[in-house]
């Protein structure tokens, strides 16, 4: 069983759906103990850092993060839910004023990419090392990204990059954890096999 | 590793159908919206657009339904714009499965209303659609609503460099001069707002021959709309993707099967 958790952010169905594909059962759900216990948890996330990680905080959704890593449970997070695994999200916002906390798993933070205009929208190929698991037979593929923000420094065992005015971090695997800052959810069949190979290391 | 330019059919649906002498020879049912974006989806489309012009509350619902059966089968971004007067009409075509959604009027009668949707769902939802027409303003461009019938004396330009500060995060950029007309994109209009939009610019209304599409990149465009050409099966979405790749602009190849 797929949870993905719901802390309020974003259109869910199209990621329930797109997990759906792979013939596993998925649930969108904020309830601790089906979040822990499933055999892969997605966390999901679009609009801003701070309202992202305020929702996650309010529905203990770092706790389930860290509860899972602990026990070496697959978990992957999407877009913002990639960002909020960083030490620091740089993107201002009224509440938190220039900078927010983030679940801090990764060291770094998320700064505003240099380019004349943004956000990042559409297709843009990606990148990825050697030997990654989730790009297995999508290796010079383009992925659908919406976002102004990203992670620039390497972390994990694998990353994956690609380059909108600057190089960034486009996906990245780290044992149980696992990140896209694209959403595959929405970048067509293949985003759809990324997933399946999410899927297959459940 | 490039940005790709992306082509974006856009379907007008009225109570359930896409609208005019839609001629999809090869398909069970001709002018059916879910069928024409998974046909549109397979043919490689980056991004679909349904843009409901329907008037009645019945109409509404048939678009939501739509919406729900659409993002069911299409795993590519899904944007719905017409009708769209408050947050919580954004929040239920985001519930029912869009990605974004395009305002055009009702963001003239109410500015505001583009920083409360961009507050709540984030900007990136948000896509500011903006029907232009020559006129005797700044820019020589102005906007007008009711599908270009009426006139509003707001300067294009003024409108679009307004709304990037109150947070929308992409331009639809409609010329009500070109729609239809199969002549080509407005190039000047898409010149005069490029240096404005500090967000992606998406051009609408005039696509005819294949160099029309490369021209309004050329413009400054980042994404192309069209929907007669389409529709009527002039161009193929492959052919388009093909000519501008020929033309050294990077587009997304069709998938992996």
């Amino acid at each position: 069983m797929i949870a993905i958790l719901d802390y309020g952010s974003g259109n869910l169905r199209s990621a329930q759906r797109a997990f759906a594909t792979t013939g596993e059962v998925v649930e969108v759900t904020s309830d601790l103990a089906v979040c822990l216990e499933a055999d892969g948890l997605v966390v999901p996330g679009v609009g801003a850092f701070q309202s992202c990680m305020s929702g996650l905080l309010a529905t203990h959704g770092d706790e389930i993060i860290r509860a899972r890593l602990a026990k070496d449970r697959p978990t992957l997070g999407i877009c913002i839910g990639m960002q909020i695994l960083f030490e620091t999200g740089l993107e201002p916002s009224r509440a938190s004023g220039g900078s927010t906390a983030g679940v801090g798993i990764w060291p770094g933070s998320i700064s505003k990419l240099t380019a004349p205009i943004l956000p990042h929208m559409g297709w843009n190929t990606v990148k990825p090392d050697e030997g990654s698991m989730l790009f297995r037979g999508i290796e010079d593929q383009s992925f659908y990204f919406v976002h102004s923000y990203a992670a620039t420094e390497s972390v994990g065992s694998f990353q994956a990059w690609t380059e909108y005015g600057q190089r960034f971090l486009a996906a990245v695997e780290d044992g149980a954890l696992c990140a896209t800052q694209f959403h595959p959810e929405k970048s067509g069949a293949v985003g759809l096999r990324l997933i399946k190979n999410w899927v297959a290391t459940l | 590793m490039t940005l790709s330019v992306r082509i974006i059919p856009c379907l007008d649906v009225t109570d359930g159908r896409v609208v005019k002498g839609i001629n999809f020879t090869n398909l069970v049912d001709a002018g059916d919206p879910v069928e024409m974006a998974a046909l549109y989806d397979l043919e490689g489309a980056d991004e679909l657009t349904f843009l409901d012009i329907s008037a009645s509350s019945s109409g509404r619902e048939t678009t939501l339904d739509i919406v729900r059966k659409t993002a069911e089968q299409v795993f590519i971004p899904l944007t719905v714009g017409g009708g769209i007067r408050s947050v919580g009409d954004v929040d239920q075509l985001l519930r029912a499965g869009a990605d974004k959604i395009s305002i055009n009027t009702a963001a003239i009668a109410r500015p505001e209303l583009i920083a409360e949707i961009a507050d709540k769902f984030g900007s990136q939802v948000l896509v500011l659609s903006v029907d232009a027409r020559q006129a005797n303003t700044d820019s020589g461009f102005e906007v007008t609503t009711h599908g270009g019938r009426e006139g509003t004396g707001i300067d294009a330009l003024h409108w679009v460099e307004k709304a990037c500060q109150l947070g929308v995060g992409e331009i639809l950029l409609n010329s009500m001069d070109a729609d239809g007309t199969r002549a080509g994109y407005d190039i000047g209009m898409i010149r005069a707002i490029r240096p404005v939009a500090s967000v992606p610019l998406i051009a609408s209304g005039g696509a005819g021959t294949l160099a029309d599409f490369a021209s309004a990149l050329d413009a400054g465009a980042d994404a192309l709309l069209a929907a007669s050409v389409f529709h009527f099966g002039i161009h193929r979405i492959g052919d388009v993707k093909g000519y501008l790749k020929g033309a050294g602009y990077s587009i997304r190849e069709a998938s992996i099967q």
